[in-house]
């Protein structure tokens, strides 16, 4: 649907160089990779390896020190989160961010926010093409509730839902926004085998059904060797590996990070 | 007789306190979606009267004229307030922004005066004197018409914050700033619209105040009552706010009713305040809050 011929084939996000740092500790340091269009890239790496630091780039929250990103072809290095959102790539986090006192409809029409037209005075106006509008956007959301399955919970607060649930509701709002490009921050961290290959489902359904390209962090390696196109390995800041996953699953460099050994070449 | 005195006493409570809760639905609004915690609310009613009652008395302005000019001024007053003083503040420790809040109410007192004059003046926005007696009731018309604006407004803020979609990205801005940016929505001008909407509020509260109190600085000392309504009834909701101020207009009734003739006079203006107290002392998230349990 966005075949952007021309602007780099079928990149949909270049990341080029890119470093941050805080204070003393370099968080990320000189990573580049390249996301194609429709697939499922998966950034993988030990805890602090900059993972989390490198979405939050990707989505606006930091700007990298050095290094470009484009999306699209559009350079979004420095680029604020809400313009970020309006352009078409939308997230979830680590820790689940959902509004925890509004509703489970509320969070998800939330997530259309940007495909909104603005204008604060015609919040106040209920009729005629506000109403039309509210109305083909309840519709949409309607059809992500079906499809996550949170018909019963519609009224619920979000925050009074279950961890898996919750977790669930806030792919729901992501997806809400129609992006083009998914980020999602662990999607399956601390749940249990069930909830899993529920999400599991869930995020395979939306790549292959809508063609939304995903670039994930997950900790469970089955997960990830599963479903992922391509893999990206990271260690203190840096990418060490990357290519399929039966590739990156071959590269000592990796086995050497998540097993830690130090002298690689005497075990081997 | 005696409960006759009552009920005619908790009527007025009753109606002087929805006119407390237009006040402090001005405060709950700015502390909600920005965090902030505004001493000046009570300036905003003041000045906001005296530009009225102003423009009324000074330059002649038939009343509906001076209203729409003082309508402006909070707009435009409360938009730049936002832009040029509050907004480089956000992330900044949140004593900062009460110190500034009250710098602000303190040259608001000063403003006022200096450009239109310090003497009390009387608003009249058409409400008659004399009190309407019904049966044994008797009611001073402006607060009767003051707690309907009350009441409506109050009605019209529930609903555009439950069911507006500008409303319930407020709500979400209020809920958390940094999913909300996530969302694409663009936090800072909901701050602008929550700080304009509170100028919006304290015109009302200004016209009804102003024309039961009479304009002056002394209006001020209202934006001091929005804490105790808050205390009460708690900031989540409009609700809360009704809730808070209906019993500290009641308290203020009862206390002048009964207390004030058998010590000679004052403890309604304390009474409140003294309620306030004690809820902190015996539940201190509020009478409605609910405790929170944090997990370790």
């Amino acid at each position: 649907m966005n075949d952007t011929a021309g602007s780099g084939g079928g990149v949909k996000l270049k990341i080029d160089g890119v470093a941050k740092n805080f204070g003393g500790v370099r968080a990320v340091s000189g990573v580049s990779a390249e996301v194609q269009e429709g697939e499922i890239f998966a950034i993988i790496g030990p805890n602090g390896a900059g993972k989390t630091t490198m979405l939050n780039m990707i989505s606006g929250f930091y700007h990298p020190d050095d290094g470009s990103i484009s999306f699209e072809g559009t350079n979004i290095t420095e680029t604020k989160p809400s313009e970020i959102a309006a352009l078409g790539i939308a997230r979830t986090f680590q820790n689940i961010a959902l509004f925890r006192g509004l509703s489970v409809l509320d969070n998800l029409m939330l997530g259309r926010n940007v495909l909104m037209k603005t204008g604060v005075l015609s919040a106040f106006m209920y009729w005629g093409p506000a109403q039309r509008e509210e109305v083909e956007h309840r519709a949409r959301c309607e059809e992500i509730i079906d499809f996550l399955k949170l018909n019963d919970l519609r009224k619920t607060p979000a925050g009074a839902l279950a961890y898996g649930l919750q977790k669930r509701v806030e792919l729901g709002r992501a997806l809400a926004a129609e992006p083009r490009l998914l980020l999602l921050d662990e999607p399956m961290a601390g749940m249990n085998q069930e909830e899993k290959e529920d999400m599991v489902r869930y995020v395979l359904d939306v790549n292959q059904e809508w063609g939304t390209t995903i670039a994930l962090i997950e900790h469970d390696m089955g997960v990830v060797m599963d479903i992922s196109d391509h893999v990206m390995v990271m260690d203190m800041g840096e990418k060490i590996s990357q290519g399929t996953p039966d590739a990156v699953r071959a590269d000592p460099k990796v086995i050497e990070a998540y097993l830690g050994t130090t002298d690689h070449k005497e075990v081997a | 007789m005696e409960w006759q005195f009552l009920f005619e006493l908790t009527i007025n409570g009753l109606l002087t306190g929805m006119m407390y809760a237009l006040i402090a639905v001005g405060f709950v609004l700015i502390y909600k979606s920005t965090d902030a915690i505004n001493f000046a609310q009570g300036e905003f009613v003041m000045i906001a009267a005296i530009v009225v009652a102003g423009m009324a008395a000074n330059y002649g302005f038939p009343i509906v004229a001076a209203i729409a000019v003082g309508l402006l001024f909070m707009i435009v007053f409360n938009f730049a307030l936002e832009r040029i003083v509050l907004r480089p503040m956000i992330g900044r420790p949140v004593v900062s922004i009460i110190m500034a809040t009250i710098g602000l109410a303190l040259m608001l007192r000063g403003a006022g005066p200096l450009v239109f004059g310090a003497e009390t003046r009387p608003l009249d926005i058409g409400v008659p004197d004399e009190p309407l007696i019904w049966g044994p009731l008797f009611m001073t018309p402006i607060d009767v018409v003051g707690a309907g604006i009350s009441i409506m407004f109050l009605a019209i803020f529930g609903w555009f914050f439950m069911k507006s979609r500008k409303g319930v990205a407020m709500r979400a801005v209020a809920d958390s700033h940094m999913i909300s940016m996530a969302m694409g929505i663009n936090v800072e001008r909901y701050f602008a619209l929550a700080w304009i909407l509170a100028g919006v509020v304290a015109l009302l509260g200004g016209l009804v105040w102003g024309s039961a109190i009479g304009v002056d600085t002394q209006m001020a000392a209202l934006g001091l009552k929005v804490f105790p309504v808050v205390i009460l009834g708690g900031l989540d909701s409009i609700i809360g706010v009704v809730v808070g101020g209906l019993i500290i207009g009641v308290c203020e009734a009862l206390a002048a009713g009964y207390i004030d003739p058998l010590v000679g006079g004052g403890t309604k203006d304390f009474t409140p305040y003294v309620l306030m107290i004690l809820v902190l002392m015996f539940r201190p998230y509020g009478i409605f809050g609910k405790p929170i349990i944090e997990r370790i």
